[in-house]
């Protein structure tokens, strides 16, 4: 329910202040016209606090119910009526009060001014109910605005986080396999496998998008996946790390490496038989982070679509969503050589 | 009786070589790194069951035992593979699901054991590939054997398919090769949009057609880039002209 226009002080403070105004220059008027101090005052209070009763009853009725075609022609009836009955009480209560034979010009005065304070209530009145209309009107669009941003924000993070948790089973049935091998042969090494894979599950169980990490924490989870996939594939998987110190304290979005890699151990080795070594480098560009994987494949058996297509398009996917480009992710194949790019904008810039 | 242990991955083989310990008369002959090695392995030793993992470099398991003309009976073993597991299920052979447990192992042995005595492996292994073989996944590549050298073939090098016999002949740029399928299976699986049955024996990948010339009465004839020649019947040219969009 939106606010009612009242309930702002900025809004309350101004609207009183011009009730005030307005009550004393129709003492003031009455006055002018020679009649009594007393009459001026009295007619000035009971018809001002009808109209200031009326306005009050307007901006709630508006509020409740505000109807979306004819929205003006509404305003106009409900304004008629109100001043229409702010006219009949105002008169009818003066009567009441004024009985004094002193005041019988006054009464008379009141009578002849009858279409005239008509008309001024109705002016007052239907102010009131426009301000109202526009008042409520705009707080219901800013509503709508805030709720579609709301739903937008929502559904874009349960989007990434989908986009981050696609850790393949397969990955962790393997490595629990391997790990009950190695319970039988060699205890020790099993025991630091369930360790390596503890932590790195609770890296990649970390929900915030917003919380992005260092580089250093990034490439510490990145270290634990690839120990435990050597451990899976034995000599067959070697890899060679190159970071520079610079880079190190940039801050990433959280677990945005981790499919890269995936990607080429899985394109690396299933795409050839031999033992294979994955190149990563981390490098600073400027303001931004540039990360390079490299993986062996064989020209003759991976189709084109077959090896862009893969892994990386959640990838790609979360870049575009995160900063709204879509040329962040690079592949490019060459001499029996994988190469992904991926350029890290700067936190600063981007960040919501 | 004679094992064979095919997967990549060591770990995964010395959990079965742990749990072949306890039977003795299982005898372990060979462990393979990946389905080349299994081709091999299985034509020289002519084993009585192999352990067999899925996903596999170059080509899986399920290609490896396509390569295979008398396949011995197999236990398949696999991380995580709906499409598999449900292939598995629906043709009752035996599979385990890593990792899995002695009791399991136990299990799946004594079921090969019973089911030796009666049927060949051949029966329910060669429903359950042509199932396997229809799943979306293997539509980027086809594996043939030629000489005794495996050979993988993409999708994108074929340029016709020929029926011969109880063959399909794969003319590609390299020349062809044959593989012991249908062409109603081909027709399934590859691509509509790109693989056109042109005639009751032949399958041509349109991309590769240069020129469609009249020849004999209803029929014409697809000239591809390469030179060759491709029967198109009257149904087959219908089919063709709504694919090439004329």
């Amino acid at each position: 329910m939106a606010r009612s226009p009242i309930s702002v002080s900025k809004f309350r403070n101004s609207f009183f202040g011009w009730w005030l105004v307005w009550a004393v220059l129709h003492a003031s008027l009455i006055l002018n016209y020679g009649y009594s101090l007393n009459n001026a005052v009295i007619d000035s209070l009971v018809t001002n606090s009808l109209l200031l009763g009326a306005c009050w009853i307007i901006s709630n009725i508006l509020r409740y119910y505000l109807p979306y075609s004819d929205r003006y022609l509404y305003v106009l009836i409900i304004s008629v009526i109100f001043s229409l009955v702010v006219n009949a009480l105002s008169k009818f209560i003066l009567n009441l009060i004024l009985t004094d034979i002193s005041n019988t010009n006054y009464l008379i005065f009141l009578s002849n001014a009858y279409w005239l304070r008509l008309g001024i209530s109705f002016l007052l009145i239907g102010c009131m109910a426009i301000i109202c209309v526009l008042w409520y009107t705009q707080e219901e669009e800013q509503e709508n605005r805030q709720r579609k941003n709301d739903a937008e924000k929502l559904s874009r993070d349960a989007e990434l986080y989908k986009l981050r948790q696609q850790l393949q089973p397969h990955f962790l049935f393997n490595s629990l396999n391997s790990i009950s091998a190695l319970i039988g042969s060699n205890p020790s090494q099993a025991r630091k496998m369930i360790h390596q894979l503890s932590d790195f599950l609770r890296t990649t169980l970390r929900k915030d998008e917003e919380q992005w990490v260092k580089m250093e924490e990034e490439m510490q989870s990145l270290e634990l996946y690839l120990e435990i996939e050597k451990v899976r594939f034995g000599h067959r998987l070697s890899t060679s790390i190159m970071k520079d110190e610079g880079s190190m304290h940039m801050l990433i979005p959280p677990m945005l490496l981790q499919p890269v890699v995936e990607n080429a151990i899985k394109f690396g080795l299933y795409d050839t038989t031999d033992a294979v070594t994955i190149h990563i480098s981390v490098l600073r560009e400027n303001d931004s982070l540039k990360v390079t994987v490299q993986n062996p494949y064989d020209p003759d058996t991976a189709s084109p679509r077959h090896g862009t297509g893969f892994g990386l398009n959640s990838v790609k996917r979360r870049l575009y969503l995160l900063f709204a480009r879509t040329d962040l992710v690079e592949t490019s194949a060459k001499n029996q050589v994988f190469t992904t790019t991926i350029k890290i904008p700067n936190h600063e810039n981007y960040h919501h | 009786m004679k094992i064979i242990i095919i997967d990549d991955e060591p770990l995964a083989r010395s959990i079965i070589k742990e749990y072949l310990q306890y039977h003795p008369d299982l005898e372990l002959i060979a462990e393979c790194n990946d389905g080349f090695e299994g081709v091999k392995a299985i034509q020289q030793i002519q084993p009585d069951l192999i352990f067999l993992d899925i996903q596999m470099p170059k080509i899986n398991g399920f290609e490896m035992l396509e390569l295979i003309e008398e396949p011995p009976a197999v236990i398949f073993t696999t991380a995580f593979d709906e499409y598999a597991i449900h292939a598995f299920e629906s043709h009752a052979v035996d599979y385990l699901l890593k990792p899995f447990s002695r009791d399991r192992f136990e299990k799946a042995v004594s079921k090969w054991k019973q089911m030796n005595k009666t049927i060949t492996p051949k029966d329910h292994l060669t429903p359950l590939l042509e199932s396997v073989s229809n799943s979306p996944a293997e539509h980027h590549r086809v594996v043939v054997k030629l000489a005794g050298k495996i050979r993988i073939i993409p999708i994108d090098d074929i340029h016709y398919l020929e029926a011969a016999d109880d063959y399909v002949k794969i003319h590609t740029k390299d020349g062809s090769f044959l593989k012991n399928k249908t062409m109603g299976h081909f027709e399934t699986v590859l691509n509509k949009n790109q693989f056109v049955r042109t005639h009751r024996s032949f399958m041509v990948n349109v991309t590769e057609i240069t020129r469609i010339d009249p020849y004999e009465k209803d029929n014409h004839l697809a000239i591809l880039k390469s030179g060759g020649r491709v029967p198109v019947s009257k149904t087959g040219y219908v089919k063709l002209k709504s694919v090439l969009g004329l």
